[in-house]
């Protein structure tokens, strides 16, 4: 088979989810390190003291919580206005770019009328979402 | 003559590496997490050394062909001052981060197989949760259970590591039903021996079954778990050594995609040191392939591997508390 042989290149819907994941992935890390320059020059106050933060970072999360009067699941989307919580933007844009990816492909499947795969794909991202919602393993402090 | 210069700076690296593991404030980090020593130390002399330690960590693993991942909590679980909730979790970013950013090159090379990705997705991102929820229940009892679990899997990973013997083509006479169903079968082009490879799968139910076992494993430690797919792949289900490699890589973007969220929303990330440990690792792996671009020093795989084991071993002393490490 030659080297430029269709067969041998990638599925439409496989390029497609690169492209967008791409995307994503550099969107993420631009945002990353926007936002945690923001919060190291203290452009934005943080809300736990960068100072205090060697004392309890080596308590196990139950206690860091309650130490630092830091929120879980999504409660801190009411405090994006501090330096160390503006950085979630970046790790939620990498943790929802999976589902995003997802969205593409059961819209390539269906047309394609693969229904195995439009199902497999339907399932991992209603799994994604119960994983990001924060119902499963966030509360308990 | 380049390859021992490449090796020179492996050795160079590993050094470091070593030095920084050694040097007085981090050994002491390792003695208890409420030395005075270390909280008296500015807010960013910790994140600082990090940096500097995944840069290393970053061009050592991808020598070694390792996933970051699977050195980084570990290592650092052992001598930062941070506790293993924050190493666990961030450790996952760390991983999610590598494969995110590894997957579109990979995808439309048409190494990673996306028709072989998503079935074993669906079943190892379900078990990842399980995992995550698991390891942050039991840590919550008492966090050595964690630590010397940790261990053990390290060592189990450092003896794998060192006497899997990957096959480059598995032969396949025959696929199995499930893996006609699912379409799991390809071709794609080896640059190497510049010819097409055509693929299928074999023991698929079997290959697909343990991927619960690896999705646990990858949410209870936030190891990543290329380290266990590549062999399940490639040994079990007979896919070709680079379509496994690559695969593995991109199905950790979805694996750990949602153990990374459970991690993250319990608050097991902290940004002051989850950030310099993704861009380090992710700077280091960039530098590491350049470096493997020019030559692939194994000498440096097997000084890895030690490492694991050393690691494992000091995990497994921490959790079950014998103090013989220190």
């Amino acid at each position: 088979m030659d080297k430029d042989n269709e067969a041998l290149k990638a599925s439409e819907e496989q390029v497609l989810y690169a492209s967008v994941l791409m995307l994503g992935v550099l969107a993420g890390l631009a945002i990353m390190g926007l936002t945690y320059f923001i919060y190291l020059t203290g452009i934005l106050p943080a809300h736990v003291d960068m100072n205090y933060l060697p004392q309890v970072w080596g308590k196990n999360v139950n206690e860091y919580l309650h130490l630092t009067h830091t929120p879980h699941g999504w409660e801190w989307t009411g405090l994006l206005m501090k330096g160390d919580f503006l950085n979630y933007i970046g790790f939620v844009l990498l943790g929802l770019m999976t589902v995003v990816c997802y969205l593409v492909l059961v819209r390539g499947y269906m047309r394609q009328k693969d229904w195995t795969y439009t199902a497999i794909s339907v399932l991992e991202i209603l799994v994604l979402c119960v994983a990001a919602s924060g119902m499963l393993g966030s509360g308990g402090h | 003559m380049i390859k021992s210069r490449i090796n020179m700076l492996g050795g160079q690296l590993f050094v470091l590496l070593a030095m920084l593991m050694t040097c007085p404030g981090i050994a002491a980090a390792t003695e208890t997490m409420v030395d005075p020593a270390i909280s008296a130390k500015p807010w960013w002399f910790w994140p600082l050394v990090l940096f500097v330690f995944c840069l290393i960590l970053g061009v050592l693993a991808v020598m070694a062909g390792v996933g970051g991942g699977v050195l980084y909590v570990p290592l650092v679980s052992g001598f930062f001052p941070f506790h293993i909730d924050f190493v666990r979790g961030i450790g996952l970013m760390v991983a999610l981060a590598g494969a995110l950013a590894a997957g579109p090159g990979l995808l439309k090379r048409n190494l990673a197989n996306l028709r072989l990705a998503l079935p074993v997705a669906l079943i190892a991102s379900t078990c990842s949760i399980a995992g995550a929820m698991l390891g942050l229940y039991l840590s919550s009892l008492n966090p050595n259970i964690i630590q010397a679990c940790l261990g053990a899997t390290i060592i189990g990973i450092a003896c794998l590591l060192l006497f899997s013997k990957n096959t480059e083509k598995p032969v396949v006479t025959k696929q199995d039903a499930i893996g006609l169903a699912l379409g799991l079968q390809g071709v794609y082009w080896d640059d190497g021996s510049q010819e097409s490879v055509e693929w299928k799968t074999h023991r698929t139910l079997l290959g697909l079954l343990s991927f619960i076992i690896i999705g646990l494993l990858a949410g209870l430690f936030g190891l990543g778990a290329g380290w266990a797919n590549v062999p399940v792949f490639n040994l079990l289900m007979g896919v070709p050594l680079k379509v496994s490699v690559a695969t593995s890589k991109f199905l950790l973007s979805i694996t750990d995609t949602s153990a990374a969220w459970i991690y993250l929303n319990r608050g097991c990330v902290i940004p002051l040191i989850a950030v310099p440990s993704i861009v380090g690792l992710m700077l280091g792996s960039f530098l590491g392939v350049r470096i493997l671009a020019v030559a692939k020093p194994k000498m440096i795989r097997y000084m890895v591997i030690g490492v694991l084991f050393f690691a494992g071993f000091k995990a497994l002393d921490k959790g079950l508390g014998l103090g013989l490490m220190g």
